[in-house]
């Protein structure tokens, strides 16, 4: 099987991208470990009704889907990318079986994922993502029953909670966790946010929503804990409690470097934001030449903003293989770009707003789990630490940590943010895991089956 | 500048083990080794206490090995009082699969030759037939044709064993100092000088354990390490409830259940990369060897580099220019780590090498080019 | 834990959870069956046998591991549910071995 562009990730950016790659006359294949295109930001919105409780900024996204499929792109849902050799081969599973596309150009469109809560108890039953309560909204009309409390901050934790209320199951309470020095530091960016103004209206708007009055909100928690024997029972934080049967965290989305790492592509800390993120050009080129990287999983941005990173690699793929020259490149690029600058402008702003409290970076607590897969403790990563491993790849060797089968992706940032903590160096110097293939879980069979 | 008793040069299997003996020995060592992100053999290695494959040809390495085997449940004992590690040690003795008759007829006279020799040290081992290995292991494939068997065989957890290496070397008083390249080197007999940046330290003893970056070291310190890469690559399963008793080269099930399944060589250089050519025939081998396998999900696996002497066989040596300095290279750093911690070390201590380790020494491969 | 939103069609594909029929919209995952079934830790870590359940539906956190038509260790966010999918809590290892 061959591509001229491959595309992993069928999200706004990565479908942006098929869409314009396909107009442009590149033969595109998008894989996508989904059952249906739109990412997560989009899930499912195919089979939305019109009046979902998700809101319109959702339901926009079926226009984009509907663009996608026909794009004359070739589009393999439920295919798990396991492994990319640097040659442009691209090795995933697929309802069982092994597969394997050649593609001159790949782009990396996997997107974001939530930035991991480390607090005590989290990995109690019953605690989950406000993105999972999200995503059964969108994908099977479920909500929650009981008592819900949402813990954390930023744009998603209120849209979440006004999307629930919308859906007849408002949550019982909202715990912003955003420190106080947090609107201080926004405030000072607030100006050069104007330019994204489009995004501040959604914003508001957002903190209008008349499903949010009646949900008891409470700002400047900390010490946040989920208390529970089997399951969470309640949610715990200094100078409170409340019941609950299901608590939602959310701190923010973080890039899924997974991929990228693997590769070894050059990444870069982003201080702004709290995250590693692929070293990008203006094109989303990476440190290989065969390899770009749109939308999210390139800086957190949005949905607008992947869209438009997702033409732009588009763009300069169609260049580089040789479809359109420089000067046509350059011509459909400019008005992408300003676009793009509108959209980021807001984000700085943001990030400065909804930036983590330092306990979910680096938990204080030593019992606190921050590998779940293989329970590793962040005592265990300081004193590992402190025994004279020097980043993530030496952790993993005393520890575990990492070696589960989410190979660190969950884990990563807060064994970095523990060991910058313990070795008393910038995060920016311990780097993070280096992750191989297997991306994701094949079996012997399939691995054994293209030997032949 | 600091002054210890001895430096190490690299803190994998081979340079942790070396310095954790050191200690024992009573020395106040420095372990000099590189950053989080290093080739590092020690992190790619698929954990077997392994005899019954060594030495064909080079009846010392045999013996050398027999020795460590011997010399392991001492170690592991000891590592558990000293640093409340497990690492997991097992002996059961292993077996090495055959698939088909060819195989199990170039192995059976493999082993012959091993025995043979081995002379008065002896060599005792069984050639098993399919229905002997079915008796072994659970739901061996058709094509298993048999197994040659020691009971000198196990496996242990090397990860487990590196963080007991190095807690029980800084336990016993040595000092780790990491995130160092070799900048500077200054070699007199019995006085060496390693600078990294700013950083000077001094002793009268060093040992060269850099794994590949020991071929550029050593010529420094007048000796000699012509060891090169040679990629190997492994397969992890998901944790599965105990089924394998016992290793085999290819095949052998954790303590914490996931089932490691090897054992490839390819010789490209520096490069860690993985090939899904060499996992697929890994992983097909492995399913003709217990079909079970097959429906196993493989969630982890990797590359790394072995370090490898041209003869296959290790390089110790000390230094005649420089008496105090020595190196130590293999490939099999978790099976040797009993001898390096509990043999090797002490003669370090010692000053001088035991002459049965002559045969070792890279001097071997001058009579080649003399030749 | 979950259950159908009050405005939605009515859930139509029937599951087992643990040997009990539940009922689950169409599109639902086999996670979200097992947090409809509302039956608490779907899973016992096989490190620690710790009680887990899903965390992030999305196919990260791998918390969601469950015996899905007598296949462990699924990701059961990542399937979605067909009529008369078995699916069960993962009980710490998976078993191995010859049949």
């Amino acid at each position: 099987m061959t591509a001229e562009l491959a595309v992993v990730g069928a999200g706004p950016a990565g479908m942006a991208a098929a869409v314009l790659a396909a107009e442009l006359g590149l033969a595109v294949t998008v894989l996508d470990e989904q059952d249906l295109p739109g990412g997560q930001i989009y899930r499912a919105v195919e089979r939305a009704a019109p009046d979902s409780p998700l809101g319109e900024d959702y339901l926009a996204g079926r226009d984009l889907v509907a663009a996608f499929r026909a794009s004359g792109a070739a589009y393999l849902p439920g295919a798990a990318v396991w492994h990319i050799d640097p040659d442009g081969t691209v090795s995933f599973g697929r309802d069982g079986r092994g597969g394997a596309l050649r593609a001159r150009h790949i782009l990396l469109a996997a997107g974001a994922l939530e930035r991991p809560v480390p607090i005590p108890g989290w990995t109690l039953p019953g605690v989950m993502t406000a993105g999972a309560a999200q995503i059964l909204l969108k994908s099977a009309d479920l909500v929650p029953e009981g008592r819900t409390v949402l813990a954390g901050q930023g744009p998603l934790l209120y849209l979440v909670a006004a999307q629930l209320a919308a859906a007849g199951a408002p949550p019982a309470a909202l715990l912003d966790t955003a420190p106080a020095g947090n609107r201080r530091a926004a405030a000072r960016l607030a100006g050069a946010a104007l330019a994204g103004w489009r995004s501040l209206a959604r914003g508001l708007r957002l903190l209008a929503a008349p499903g949010l009055a009646g949900i008891p909100l409470r700002r400047g928690v900390r010490g946040l804990r989920a208390v529970g024997r089997g399951r969470v029972e309640a949610v715990a934080w200094d100078g409170g409690e409340l019941a609950c049967d299901l608590l939602l965290l959310h701190e923010g989305v973080i890039p899924d470097t997974q991929i990228g790492r693997a590769l070894q592509l050059a990444h870069a800390w982003d201080a702004a934001q709290w995250c590693w993120r692929p070293v990008l050009d203006e094109w989303g080129g990476t440190s290989l030449a065969n390899v770009s990287v749109a939308g999210d999983g390139g800086g957190i941005a949005g949905a607008a903003a992947a869209v438009l990173s997702g033409r732009l690699a588009a763009l300069a793929a169609a260049h580089r293989l040789g479809r359109i020259d420089a000067a046509e490149r350059d011509r459909r690029a400019a008005p992408i770009r300003a676009a793009l600058a509108r959209e980021r402008a807001f984000r700085p702003f943001l990030e400065a707003l909804t930036r983590p409290p330092p306990s979910v970076l680096a938990p204080p607590q030593d019992d606190v789990i921050v590998c779940r897969c293989e329970e590793v403790t962040a005592g265990m990563i300081r004193r590992a630490a402190r025994l004279g491993a020097q980043g993530p790849n030496q952790a993993k060797a005393f520890t575990r940590c990492g070696m589960g089968p989410c190979q660190g992706r969950l884990c990563g940032p807060v064994v970095a943010a523990l060991m910058a903590e313990t070795l008393g160096r910038p995060i920016a110097e311990i780097g993070a895991y280096r992750p191989r293939a297997p991306y994701k879980p094949v079996t012997v069979a399939m691995l054994a089956e293209l030997a032949g | 500048m600091r002054e210890f008793d001895a430096i190490v040069i690299g803190g994998g299997l081979v340079g942790a083990a070396i310095a954790y003996g050191l200690v024992r020995a009573g020395l106040k060592p420095a372990l000099i080794d590189e950053g989080d992100v290093a080739f590092r053999a020690s992190r790619g290695n698929f954990g077997l206490v392994w005899v019954q494959s060594k030495g064909l040809g080079a009846p010392h390495y045999q013996r050398w090995t027999r020795a460590s085997a011997d010399a392991w449940p001492a170690l592991a004992a000891e590592l558990l009082a000293r640093t409340g590690i497990a690492v997991g040690h097992e002996r059961p003795g292993g077996l090495h699969l055959c698939l088909g008759d060819e195989e199990l007829a170039a192995r059976a006279a493999m082993m012959q030759r091993l025995q043979a020799e081995s002379g008065n040290f002896g060599f005792e081992y069984e050639m098993l037939d399919r229905a002997a290995v079915a008796e072994l292991l659970p739901g061996i494939g058709p094509a298993v044709s048999g197994a040659s068997f020691t009971r000198y065989d196990g496996h242990v957890n090397s990860l487990a064993l590196l963080h007991a290496l190095h807690k029980g070397f800084v336990a016993g008083g040595g000092t780790y100092l990491p995130n160092r390249t070799v900048g500077y080197a200054g070699v007199a007999p019995h006085e060496f000088v390693i600078g990294s940046g700013e950083d000077r330290i001094a002793a009268p003893k060093i040992v060269l354990a850099a794994g590949l970056g020991n071929a550029e070291l050593a010529p420094l310190f007048g000796l000699s390490a012509p060891v090169r890469p040679q990629r190997g690559q492994i397969l992890v399963t998901e944790r599965a409830g105990r089924v394998l008793a016992m290793p085999t080269t290819t095949v052998r099930q954790t303590l914490e259940g996931g089932i490691m399944i090897g054992d490839s060589q390819e010789d490209v250089g520096f490069d860690t990369g993985q090939r899904p050519a060499v996992m697929a025939a890994m992983a097909q081998r492995a399913a003709r060897s217990f079909p079970w396998l097959a429906e196993l999900q493989v969630v982890r696996a990797w590359a790394a580099l072995r370090v490898m002497p041209p003869d296959g066989v290790p390089i110790y040596d000390q230094s005649e220019a420089f008496p105090g300095a020595f190196t130590a290279n293999c490939h099999s750093g978790v099976t040797l780590a009993g001898a390096h911690a509990l043999l090797f070390a002490p003669m370090v201590a010692a000053g001088a090498l035991d002459p049965a380790l002559a045969p070792f020494s890279a001097r071997r491969f001058d009579v080649h080019d003399a030749a | 834990m979950f259950t159908t939103r009050r405005d939605a069609a009515a859930a139509t594909v029937a599951v087992t959870v643990e040997g009990r029929t539940v009922l689950v919209p169409h599109g639902a995952s086999a996670a979200a069956a097992l947090l409809v079934a509302g039956i608490g830790a779907t899973r016992d870590t096989p490190v620690s046998g710790a009680p887990r359940a899903p965390y992030c539906l999305m196919g990260v956190c791998f918390d969601c591991l469950a015996e899905i038509d007598g296949v462990p260790n699924r990701q059961s966010c990542m399937v979605a549910v067909r009529p008369g999918m078995r699916i069960a809590r993962q009980r710490g290892r998976r078993r191995a071995g010859p049949a």
